[in-house]
């Protein structure tokens, strides 16, 4: 259940930074009433998603809903593992979330008002500063609700366990951005995309291995849920081992060329 | 409306899949390893360690490539 948490607090951890930059973005720009009444309303659309999603998957047969969620959960965790082992090894530019809320706080100064009344950016509701934290959050949200819903569809008490984790990053990403009124730059995306696509293959693997009916060696073959631990482990492992051979390859690929 | 439905949609499938090549992969054997492993004889216990020393190569081969071919 613990490690539920933290998969699902990380892992969410970093689509709220995505998020509040560009909430950062609009509001710095067109002022936080309108943009701040989007959030919310995303917020609310997405919490409807989550009760109503969340009891429907527990009508679905257990080994089931592990298979089809373990094999979704390997697609997302094995493609940020990809990623950040290729980023880590510098392949692939680093995210850099000065360089959005740059980008999307002149897309909203180029944008005109929107303004339904037409008056300046501090005055009335703001469409587009609505709209523009609206989608980004419902964006962002339906990742972190997938999140949600994958982690915490392996049993019982793990979905309570994978949304207290998401609302903790919520809460901690909402309550820096109000502090702070910047982009979190200093969040090592990479790094945390590195844990979570650890922590997501291995509880895909495993998930995949339970709802087929697959057996694990040693002390796992008593208690399955020791598995966990060990691929994620293994992931761990291989990825680290990754990086520099793919540095190196990449160095060959240069001389040669 | 429409729009926004579909950019909701785009997000989710790149949830999932950001290379093709890569992600056909994983879903292949994932298949392959539910159907084909427990009829393979291995000894049950071995079908897991299988499961992920594929998984493991998926992953090896696609980040080699893409290192190989980056310059």
């Amino acid at each position: 259940m613990g490690t539920t948490l933290v998969a699902a607090f990380l892992a969410s951890l970093v689509e709220c930074v995505e998020a509040l930059t560009v909430v950062l973005a609009v509001g710095s720009v067109r002022g936080w009433s309108s943009p701040l009444a989007g959030v919310a309303a995303a917020l609310a659309v997405l919490a409807g998603l989550v009760a109503a999603l969340g009891p429907a998957l527990a009508r679905i047969p257990l080994h089931l809903v592990q298979l089809v969620v373990g094999a979704m959960i390997l697609l997302f965790g094995m493609r940020w593992l990809r990623k950040a082992i290729l980023r880590a090894a510098g392949l692939i530019p680093l995210h850099d979330e000065q360089a959005a809320f740059a980008k999307n706080a002149a897309a909203m100064r180029d944008a005109g008002t929107g303004h339904v009344s037409g008056g300046p950016v501090s005055g009335g509701p703001d469409k587009l500063a609505f709209a523009a934290a609206f989608n980004i959050v419902m964006l962002e949200g339906t990742e972190v609700v997938f999140i949600v819903i994958a982690l915490g569809a392996g049993g019982s008490g793990l979905l309570l366990a994978a949304a207290l984790g998401a609302l903790a990053a919520l809460v901690a990403v909402a309550g820096l951005g109000f502090a702070l009124h910047r982009p979190l730059a200093r969040v090592p995306e990479n790094t945390l995309k590195f844990v979570v696509g650890v922590l997501l293959s291995g509880f895909g693997t495993f998930w995949v291995g339970e709802g087929a009916g697959f057996a694990w060696p040693g002390p796992a073959a008593a208690n399955p849920d020791l598995a966990i631990p060990c691929l994620m482990a293994a992931y761990l492992a291989l990825a680290l081992c990754l990086v520099p051979m793919c540095r190196g390859r990449a160095r060959a690929a240069t001389v040669e060329g | 409306m429409a729009n926004w439905v579909r950019s909701i949609g785009r997000e989710l499938l790149g949830l999932f899949v950001d290379d093709g090549s890569y992600a056909a992969a994983i879903l292949v054997w994932v298949g392959l390893a539910v159907v084909a492993l427990p009829r393979l004889g291995l000894g049950a216990r071995w079908d897991g360690p299988v499961l992920f020393a594929g998984l493991a190569a998926i992953l090896i081969q696609s980040v080699l490539r893409f290192a190989r071919r980056s310059r």
